[in-house]
């Protein structure tokens, strides 16, 4: 969410001075990321939610499954579709209207993050190839921000697709049917999303709200459970030294692992 | 589907012909369009890419004048016939992205401090795509910025790298980056040795990951001698000095 507000030159030093000393104005280290709540079903009309805090930021995603045709380029895929609105009730510097850029930033870099760990299997939401697939959308309601929407947003997303069930089609007769029964939507990896903000020299886990007016850099990077790098951003109009790069790289391994564990236990 | 096809041949070279870390054939020409302040037309492997700049200018609207320093605006589009499929001419929320990730790898080399209460203005056009063509737009547009005498601390110059077959290759085309598996759009600010643009897609161990961001910062600082080469030639002609020479009069 856009930088409008404004942090007084004198919090921002303290900051810088508090991280010189390896500590951060809410007593977190800087590679501490804030307590994660996940609570999945929340939503009953939804095939798969979940509301995710991270801190005092909270979302809450939710998955409708429907069946479409599918893209030609690739007729034997099922679509997913990963979308964000920041709700005007989020902040008081939210507002209605279309999406902004930074919440179409942050739906693509969630979706790419999900994408191209491959978590869902879109090859076995094909159900007649070129004719028929299941689509799997995931929008996400950021109720309120406190910073760090994109590892929010990508948590609830995985959550809610973790426990997410489909109604099943089936061909019978050359008709697609749908079955009385609901099956799991075909999941397998989990990414998971860390995103890091440069204060002074210092790169912070998980920025808050304040942390990210301090910033003038933030770096996204999302890992999967073989520790392999599946998707990355760095935001803000500022630059990044190659070797903060490769430390963000291991950080985001590192840190991914332990909330991997936190999802996969929320979520089993 | 067909199985996966392999990208790279049985001699290792790649199915353009080109070595792992080859880059595709780049021309560079500046100051192509009349009426922009700057502009910059770069060809990259099947990329034609136009870049204008107009600016410093008055900001419309007003509300949005930044009083310490310029509103650097920019726009990545791609022209409906430039792709397979006609594109709708409309922006998508790929181009917006492009267009604020774009941005945001060219204001840190902008002095943007110079120039308060103006708009800079960047327009980026797609003709024809091929892979990479954000890094393609990147590097011409800061010719852009510079041919139109806007205060800069350095160029920026983009290449993207990825993993293909497995292994990392450098500069995707864009069969590669459709059916590769892993797709590191990088751009850097070549004498100051900074990253302004750090997108990845794919599937890299740590390793590949590094060595993949390293070599295109290599390749990028390749590319940057040419887009140097370009800028001399639009203001010194056949006449452009050495760089040599540039270096010591610097």
């Amino acid at each position: 969410m856009k930088k409008n507000y404004v942090v007084e030159t004198i919090r921002k030093a303290q900051m810088v001075e508090l991280l010189s000393r390896g500590k951060r104005l809410d007593e977190r280290t800087p590679d501490q990321h804030r307590p994660i709540t996940i609570q999945t079903g929340i939503i009953q009309k939804a095939n798969g939610s979940a509301i995710v805090t991270l801190g005092n930021t909270e979302v809450i995603a939710g998955v409708k499954v429907a069946t479409g045709t599918p893209f030609p380029d690739t007729p034997n895929q099922g679509l997913l579709v990963v979308n964000a609105e920041i709700l005007p009730m989020a902040s008081p510097y939210a507002e209605p209207g279309p999406p902004s850029e930074d919440a179409i930033e942050l739906a693509r870099v969630v979706d790419r993050g999900v994408r191209e760990s491959e978590m869902v299997d879109l090859k076995k939401l094909c159900i007649v190839e070129g004719k028929t697939v299941y689509t799997v959308f995931v929008d996400v309601n950021i109720m309120n921000v406190d910073g760090n929407l994109f590892d929010a947003t990508s948590y609830a997303v995985v959550s809610a697709l973790r426990t997410a069930k489909m109604k099943k089609y089936v061909v019978e007769n050359d008709k697609v049917v749908a079955k009385d029964e609901m099956i799991p939507v075909p999941v397998d990896r989990t990414p998971v999303s860390v995103t890091l903000a440069r204060i002074g020299d210092t790169l912070v886990v998980d920025p808050n709200s304040e942390e990210e007016c301090a910033m003038d850099m933030r770096v996204t990077i999302t890992t999967d459970d073989d520790g392999n790098i599946c998707a990355s951003q760095k935001g803000e109009a500022s630059t990044i030294t190659p070797a903060q790069v490769l430390e963000a790289a291991d950080t985001s391994i590192r840190i991914g692992r332990e909330i991997r564990a936190q999802i996969l236990e929320a979520t089993k | 589907m067909e199985a996966k096809r392999k990208l790279i041949r049985e001699d290792g070279k790649r199915l353009d012909g080109r070595k792992w870390d080859e880059l595709r054939p780049i021309s560079l020409e500046v100051g192509l369009l009349k009426n922009a302040d700057g502009s910059a037309y770069i060809q990259w492997g099947k990329n034609k890419i136009m870049a204008a700049v107009y600016g410093p200018k008055e900001v419309h609207p007003k509300h949005q004048v930044l009083p310490d320093r310029a509103l650097l605006r920019t726009r990545y589009h791609m022209a409906p016939f430039s792709v397979d499929e006609r594109k709708n001419p409309a922006p998508s929320r790929r181009e917006i992205e492009i267009s604020k990730v774009i941005r945001e790898a060219l204001v840190p080399a902008v002095i943007v401090e110079n120039y308060p209460r103006t708009a800079i203005e960047v327009w980026v056009e797609v003709l024809q795509s091929d892979g990479g063509s954000r890094v393609a737009g990147i590097t011409a547009a800061s010719l852009a910025l510079a041919d139109a005498g806007i205060d800069m601390r350095d160029l920026v110059v983009g290449c993207s790298c990825g993993i293909v077959d497995s292994q990392v290759v450098a500069d995707l085309d864009d069969t590669e980056d459709k059916e590769g598996s892993g797709d590191m759009p990088v751009a850097i600010m070549p004498n100051l040795n900074l990253v302004t643009l750090l997108q990845v897609d794919g599937d890299y161990t740590r390793e590949n990951f590094q060595k993949a961001f390293e070599l295109a910062i290599a390749k990028g600082k390749e590319v940057y001698a040419m887009q140097r080469e370009a800028l001399t030639k639009k203001f010194f002609g056949d006449e452009a000095p050495s760089s040599a020479e540039m270096e010591e009069s610097a």
